[in-house]
This record gives structure tokens, sequence and C-alpha cells, in this order.
């Protein structure tokens, strides 16, 4: 039953996770915003992966090649840091992502950089370091399917996931 | 291994390779051979007949250096096993090379005999006969007798009788199942057999020289680690205690090591290249550097290393000496160069090279000269050596679209020459092929 639950819960997070990148893509904000509420059954609850998403932003994007924090993702991990302040009893795991444009082992590599910028980052800002891990998936796990710079530049990200 | 099963009685006539072959002639005509049927008196032997003659006419065609005349034209349909073939008649029908065999039942198992002549000299250059105990190792003994053809006519090392490790995809782009699974040479579904059951997600598997053991990276309780897979136990080990994430395994020469990549959380998590010696668990650091070092491949003797590295600005292919000295850039051209792999003779490396919007696989002397280009697509990936370093696989990838269709992912084999391309089946999408030595 309450493993149950937690499925729910999560494919709450997958269709929440959806709406965000929509809404980033210049999508329908309404529709968006609609989806991402449904999902929870009405209010955000505070301190979720939800509310991380909508309210915060849970990703940050690099240029091709590079693992260094563009401004804007500076300017979003600072609010993830005070967030993660907030919410002291949240713990966190980063991922770092590649677009398809590399080989496994060479993205396997960046996207650890790209994790550990993000990690590293929060960890300055006065982040626990006990409450986060990092990983790479490499090319392996992207956010948007497809072989355009559109999906590329979506793929080539940090994310930052709620692990309690 | 075969070795120890089958009792082989082997006579050679002519220590001279009859045809050669070499790969700087670029495109080979294929040399035509007859194979007669493979003679059995009851169903059951008749049927390893069949079996066999298919494996080795598909092997020898598959090659790019044989083809097998048609059957329907041959003039003489004896069994010549025991019998001098009439040799005018295979002439006429332009054959150069003729194969015959005969299976039969005896009390020690399965009997082959086999005969190869020269057509053209009208000459035996080989005979056979071997038992074999055990209906299972019918596609074994058609590879072996394949790389003994293909051995005494070319004077090249055979590569048939060989298996390759690969991993299945399945599902959609964004949530990928991949399991390690492994099969003959040819890709028969026969053969063919998956190692894990797609819980974790596994990548970049390799074999070791023994034949034994497969490294490769898995993804166990989220940790993504190099793990050792032991095919005759059946048993996963992790390879060392490392706390970030290793990966781009490859064993040593002597399987008694793998070089791999660590991203150490105390460096940045910055990729270097370790080796780790299995028998010690001692670790050693080869690189030193704040850019990516990956895909580390040693040299078949064991004193270099090729590896790939951006140190320079962008990624490219790189020769060490073992220890981690004397690190020198060998790639010259323009592009994003990767995944370099060392020829099992010595004189060449394989990679992949990314430029103006596509991939390409390459080959290039060991200090990086004459880089040639064999193949070049949207997306190619992991070149992988045939043990007699004639040949590559790979994989190949089309480009995936929004809606989530495409992306689809198949394993290839070519002449390093750059003919003769075609795809090795396998039941699901297919990546990361590696291939085994010769068994």
């Amino acid at each position: 039953m309450l493993k149950k639950l937690f499925m729910l819960i999560v494919a709450g997070f997958f269709l929440a996770s959806c709406a965000a990148t929509k809404t980033e893509q210049g999508g329908d904000v309404d529709a968006a915003s609609a989806s991402a509420s449904s999902s929870s059954g009405g209010e955000i609850t505070a301190g979720t992966q939800e509310d991380l998403i909508v309210n915060v932003g849970d990703r940050v994007f690099f240029e091709f090649d590079s693992s260094e924090l563009t401004v804007d993702a500076q300017a979003t991990l600072d609010a993830q840091a005070a967030w993660l302040m907030q919410y002291p009893d949240t713990n966190i795991t980063v991922e770092g992502h590649a677009d398809e444009r590399g080989t496994r082992e060479y993205n396997l590599a960046l996207g650890d950089k790209r994790a550990f910028s993000v990690y590293s980052y929060l960890a300055q800002a006065g982040i626990d370091t006990n409450r986060m891990e990092y990983v790479s998936w490499g090319k392996e796990r992207p956010e948007v399917v497809g072989s355009d710079e559109t999906a590329y530049s979506q793929n080539r990200r940090g994310v930052t996931l709620v692990s309690n | 291994m075969i070795k120890k099963i089958l009792i082989i009685l082997f006579f050679s006539f002519n220590a001279n390779a009859a045809l050669e072959v070499t790969i700087a002639q670029g495109k080979v005509e294929p040399t035509p051979i007859a194979i007669t049927q493979i003679f059995g008196a009851d169903s059951d032997t008749a049927r390893y007949g069949n079996t066999l003659r298919q494996i080795i006419s598909n092997n020898l065609t598959n090659s790019g250096l044989f083809y097998t005349v048609n059957e329907d034209l041959y003039i003489q349909s004896d069994n010549l096993v025991e019998k001098v073939p009439r040799f005018e008649d295979w002439k006429l029908i332009k054959a150069q090379f003729l194969l015959s065999a005969d299976v039969s039942k005896t009390d020690k198992g399965i009997r082959l005999r086999m005969r190869l002549y020269d057509v053209f000299n009208a000459k035996e250059i080989e005979k056979l006969q071997l038992t074999i105990p055990d209906e299972n190792l019918i596609r074994r003994v058609g590879h072996t007798v394949s790389d003994i053809v293909y051995e005494r006519i070319t004077g090249e090392t055979g590569y048939f009788d060989t298996r390759i490790v690969y991993v299945s995809e399945i599902g959609p782009l964004d949530q990928r199942v991949k399991r390690l699974a492994i099969m003959d040479q040819d890709g028969h579904i026969d053969s063919h057999q998956f190692l894990t059951d797609g819980k974790n997600m596994v990548l970049t598997p390799r074999f070791a020289p023994n034949k034994q053991l497969i490294t490769y990276m898995e993804y166990k309780n989220n940790l993504p680690r190099v793990y050792i897979y032991n095919l005759k136990t059946g048993e996963r080990e992790i390879v060392g205690d490392f706390p970030g994430m290793t990966f781009a395994p490859r064993f040593s020469p002597d399987s008694q090591s793998v070089v791999m990549s660590f991203s150490d959380p105390n460096n940045a998590a910055n990729s270097e290249i370790y080796l780790m010696d299995l028998n010690t668990r001692s670790r050693s650091r080869l690189t030193n550097d704040s850019g990516i070092d990956t895909s580390p491949s040693f040299s078949p003797d064991g004193n270099k290393i090729v590896f790939n590295s951006d140190r320079g600005g962008s990624p490219q292919l790189f020769v060490m000496d073992k220890n981690g000295d004397n690190i020198k850039r060998i790639s010259k051209g323009r592009g994003v160069y990767g995944n370099p792999v060392w020829s099992p003779r010595g004189d060449l490396i394989a990679f992949t090279k990314l430029t103006q919007g596509n991939f390409h696989i390459g080959v290039m002397d060991i200090n990086g000269n004459n880089e040639r280009v064999i193949v070049r697509d949207f997306a190619l990936e992991s070149p992988a050596w045939s043990p007699n370093g004639r040949y590559l696989i790979f994989h190949r990838q089309k480009r995936s679209n929004l809606d989530g269709t495409g992306g689809e992912v198949t394993i290839h084999f070519i002449d390093i020459t750059g003919y003769n391309e075609r795809v090795i089946p396998t039941p699901r999408d297919g990546s990361d092929p590696a291939w085994s030595p010769l068994l």
C-alpha cells in the first residue's frame, strides 16, 4: 500500500517535471500549471520536488562541452540553496547529464563534472554535503528525445532531485 | 577450450598460404569457393551437415574474401572426402577452391571429416577429421572449420570462433533498459544469451584477453562503478572501492589489470586514468591534468596506452607509457576525437571523430599519421577490433525525433578497407559491441 502510494507520488513528479519543461520551451503556460496542480491533486506541498520545480526551478543548463555554471544557472542555484535552507530535513541528489553529441565515455565524465559543479556550488552556498549526493548519467537519460539543438540544449543539464 | 574437447587430426601439406591477402590491397575480389553438401547417412547427421555447411558458407561469405559458388551449378555431386574430385568439373564453374565433408555417428560422438582442394592446382591443401562429443558444439565446430579454411587460403588468422559481448537496448529513448548480452560473432540467434536482467543500467563491456572475464560499467544502487563479470561462474565483482564514479574500463593484455577512468570527488570529479591490479588490488594514477582523461586502451605489447583527453581544449587522442610518462598528442585532424582502440596487430588505432555534424570511424597509425575514415554517419560509436585486426565492429544510431520515434541503434561489421559493411543481427537494439579473442 505504502509502495503504491509512493509510486503515485513519483508519477506525479514526472508529470510535473514534463510540465515544467514545456513551460521552459515556451509552451502553453496555462496547460502546464494546470497539469502541475492536477498531478498533486490541488495544492503543492511545501518542501517537495514539485515545490522545487514550480517555485524554484529544479535544473540548470550548460553550454556545449562545458561544466561551468552560467549566470542564469548560478541564480537558479542561489534560489535552490535558499530553498534547501528553508527545508533543512530535505536531502538531494544532483544528476549531471549531457547531450548525445559526444562519446558515451566522454559524456559520463562531462556529466560528472556538471553534477559536481552544481553540488559544490550548493556546498559553498552553505548546504551541508551530508544532505547531498551527485551522479552522472552522461547521455543515457535525455530529458527531451530528439536529434537537434532544441533537445540538446535541454539535455545538457544538472537536475536537483529531492531524495527523501 | 574446444581443443580440449575435440580430438583433432590435422594434416598440413603446404605451409604457404594459397592466396595472399593484405589489408593494403583495398577492395578484394571475393574468391569463389564451392562447398559440397555435407553428407550424412541418417536424418540427424544430415541435419548437422546442413547446419555446418550453412555456418561455413555464411562465415566465409561475410568475411568479404570469399563467395560460395551456387550449389545448382555443381556438376559433380559426390562425397569428395574419400574420392579425388573431377577438378575439370569444378574449374568449369570457376570454383577456385572446393570443400567437401561428411558427418557420421561413432561411439565417441559425431565424426566430421573434411577435405579442402585447390581446384586450379588440382590438389588437396587441407584435410581434417574431428569428433564432436556433444551436439551443442556443432556451431562452434562450424566456426572452427571456417577458421581453418580462412587461414589455409588467406594466410591470415581467422576470427570466426569468437564471441561478441554488447549492450542490448529496449524501451523509450529517455528510459532505456540496457542489458549485457553475448552471442557468436555471426549474431546467430541460437548463440544469443542475456547476462544481466536489465534492472540496472550497464554500459561499455570489454572482453579480457583470457576470454573468461568481461569488464563493464553498471549503475548498481545508482552508483556507477566498474565491474567484472566472470563468464564461467556468472559472478559479478566490483573493481576496487572508489568514492566516486569509475568507468571506461579495459583489460591489460595479460588480463591481470584493468585500466579505467575514476572521477574523484576530492579532485573536483575530474576524470583521471587509473590502473587497477586485480591480484594485489593496488591502484595507481596514470594521469594528472585538469582536463577530462578517459577511454584508455593498451597497446597489445602492454607498453603504451592510448586515451582521450580534452586537456588542450577539445577532446583529442594521446599516447602515454604504461606508467603515465611521455604523454604525446597523436590526433592531428580537425574535429572532436574519442574512443581510441589499439589494434591487436599493434600497428593501428581505431577512433571516432565528430566533425561537420557527423561522426566518423577511422584508423590512424600509432603516431597519428595516415588517418583514414572508414565510415561516416550521423551517430557512430564504439569501434572494436576483430582479433585478427582486419575488421571493426561498431554501433550506428539513427536520428531521434521529438515524438520519441527513431534512435534505432544497431551493430555493424566492416572491413577496415571500408568495404563489406553489414549488420550483425541482434534480437533487440544493440550498442557498445566488444569482440572476444579467438576462443
